[in-house]
């Protein structure tokens, strides 16, 4: 089936001169959670206004909808929408009439049924009168959401939907992103929390320095990105390791003092492991006095899928 | 095809915007009118002779008139642009399916339907303090719209240009306000000596004073057709170089 985001060599140097994108080849499948995941500065945002039309690219093509962004950019557009990462509307306009000019400006009709409909989705229906600057952050954000879904999208674009927002409002956001790709709305949302990546995502692409290193489903990154670590100190010096721990990823360090594990699949295998190699050391009576436990930050992958590429 | 719905709902959106803020878009450009028609029509007009046989109150409604058209297209339509700019909004307009027309017809068209409304006003409000009348009435609203329309414009440039509330005001107030004192809003430049009459010729904004006030009494200090021609001149070149400014993205997209 063809993408309904193709994007090919894609390119952006700001006119500083910093390469933001550096040749970004991607593909999105139609009616998919994709999660852009990548640090601070990586070109998330970048790239998402190469295609919504914040930024002007440098080089490269941009399909959508197997439409050319050049020559088709109307009708391409209609189809997107967009969640930007920063606050910004006329605060002193009320939320309904805001709804409306996004759905206007989009080129639908209006409909009441409609506007009602996604304001009651997002908690904003009691709400609707009053002015956006009188409302708390969160709620400025549920109608920055209400905005971008106002002209029904059929590509969504969610720029750190979850940065800085509340538990309940989260929640809400996961459970609307649930609901939309029900209705077969294709989205698109950027994080720099694996976690997040983990718990929304059908796929994953890595970005990072204006590079896509990695894209996988979901599952796969998480086996090669879930990282954990364990040390366990023990009480006796060991020469070997034991026959029952043969199986794991172990290795002893320290003339045998440090016992360390390293493995899992991100998604909770690493901490059974662990806890079966606990067990298998207690009945085997070797005493361990102190137990690490970590999970290699975002920060260890990347570098580690930095040297991966560059080592070939 | 234009985006006939994205046009409406910028237009709008931006007539809608100037309604919530009527103190800045009427009632005070109204008042420092009709100041200008107590003190200089009323008070001092009475000592003033008649110039070209038009009673001097009602010789300086068309300069008043155009004063307030000329500050008050400029700067609705540079605040128009510039504010989502500043808040951030314009992500919104950069996305959606909308191009230079429909921006330039929704954001353009609003300034320039509060200049004719604003018009209106200040033409019915003249009435209390001066007595006029308008040879050419069809002519004078065709040319007011062309004035509304080709400041608008100029605005909307400055609002793109600005990169800070200081620059949205400076070309209105320091090129456009003395330039309109000077062009003969309460004086015909025949009664200026030599070399001031020639000097005064320069500016531009001599030509639009006089072609609003030849269609308000049929006589004008400079040729009509130069006015009414420069008029729609400025206005091309202002279409042309924000048709520039979105081919380029100029300020508008990174
Ligand atoms: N308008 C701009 N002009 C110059 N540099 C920019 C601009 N916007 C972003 N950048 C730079 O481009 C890089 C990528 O930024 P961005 O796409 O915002 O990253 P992310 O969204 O992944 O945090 C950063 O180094 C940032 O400083
Ligand atoms: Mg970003």
């Amino acid at each position: 089936m063809e993408p309904i985001l193709d994007i090919r060599g894609l390119t952006k140097t700001y006119s500083g001169g910093l390469k933001a994108l550096d040749a970004v080849d991607l593909e999105v499948r139609r009616g998919e959670i994709f999660a852009l995941l990548g640090p601070n500065g990586a070109g998330k945002t970048t790239l998402i206004g190469a295609v919504c039309g914040m930024v002007r690219p440098t080089s490269g093509s941009i399909r959508a909808f197997g439409l050319d962004l050049k020559s088709d950019w109307r009708e391409i557009r209609q189809r997107i929408g967009l969640v930007p990462q920063e606050l910004g509307f006329d605060i002193f306009d009320t939320v309904d009439r805001q709804i409306r000019y996004s759905r206007g400006l989009f080129g639908r009709a209006s409909d009441d049924g409609r506007i009602t409909e996604i304001l009651r989705s997002l908690q904003l229906l009691d709400k609707r009168h009053d002015q956006i600057r009188k409302l708390s952050g969160g709620m400025k954000r549920r109608v920055l959401i209400a905005k971008a879904l106002s002209h029904d999208p059929d590509l969504l674009f969610l720029d750190e939907p979850t940065a800085g927002v509340d538990v309940e409002l989260r929640r809400d956001m996961w459970r609307l992103i649930d609901q939309l790709r029900d209705q077969g709305v294709t989205i698109i949302l950027t994080t720099h929390y694996i976690e997040e990546a983990e718990e929304m995502a059908d796929r994953v692409g890595i970005i990072d320095k204006g590079r896509i290193l990695l894209v996988d489903d979901k599952d796969a990154i998480m086996a090669r990105l879930g990282r954990t670590e364990a040390r366990f100190v023990l009480e006796r010096p060991q020469q070997s390791i034991p026959e029952a721990l043969q199986s794991y990823h172990v290795s002893l360090h320290d003339e045998g003092k440090v016992l360390v594990y390293r493995g899992g699949d991100g998604m909770g295998k690493g901490k059974a492991e662990i806890a079966a190699i606990a067990r298998i050391l207690i009945e085997h009576g070797i005493i361990f006095s102190a137990l690490d436990q970590k999970e290699s930050s975002l920060e260890d992958i990347f570098v580690e899928l930095m040297e991966e590429q560059a080592a070939g | 095809m234009i985006n006939l719905r994205g046009t409406w709902a910028i237009y709008k959106q931006e007539v809608s915007r100037a309604w919530r803020a009527i103190f800045g878009t009427i009632v005070s450009p109204v008042l420092t009118t009709s100041l200008y028609f107590v003190v200089f029509g009323s008070a001092i007009g009475g000592q003033m002779q008649a110039v070209g046989g038009v009673n001097y109150g009602a010789f300086i409604v068309p300069g008043l008139l155009m004063l307030t058209l000329l500050s008050e297209s400029t700067s609705n339509a540079s605040f128009g642009i510039y504010m989502p700019r500043f808040t951030g909004s314009i992500y919104e307009l950069l996305s959606a399916p909308v191009g230079v027309a429909e921006t330039l017809i929704g954001f353009v068209g609003a300034a320039a339907t509060k200049s004719l409304i604003l018009a209106a006003i200040i033409l019915a409000t003249a009435t209390i303090f001066v007595d006029y009348s308008i040879a050419h009435p069809i002519l004078a609203v065709c040319y007011i719209m062309l004035v509304a329309a080709s400041f608008s414009l100029l605005g909307f440039i400055l609002g793109i240009w600005a990169e800070g509330f200081e620059k949205l005001q400076m070309i209105p107030m320091l090129v456009l306000m003395p330039l309109t004192f000077l062009g003969g809003t309460f004086y015909s430049i025949d009664m200026l000596d030599e070399p001031w009459r020639s000097v005064a010729l320069f500016n531009p904004i001599v030509y639009l004073v006089n072609g609003l006030r030849w269609t308000f009494y049929g006589s004008s200090d400079v040729n009509i057709l130069v006015s009414a021609g420069s008029t729609v001149a400025f206005l091309v070149i202002c279409i042309g170089v924000i048709a520039v400014i979105f081919k380029t993205g100029w300020r508008l997209r990174s």
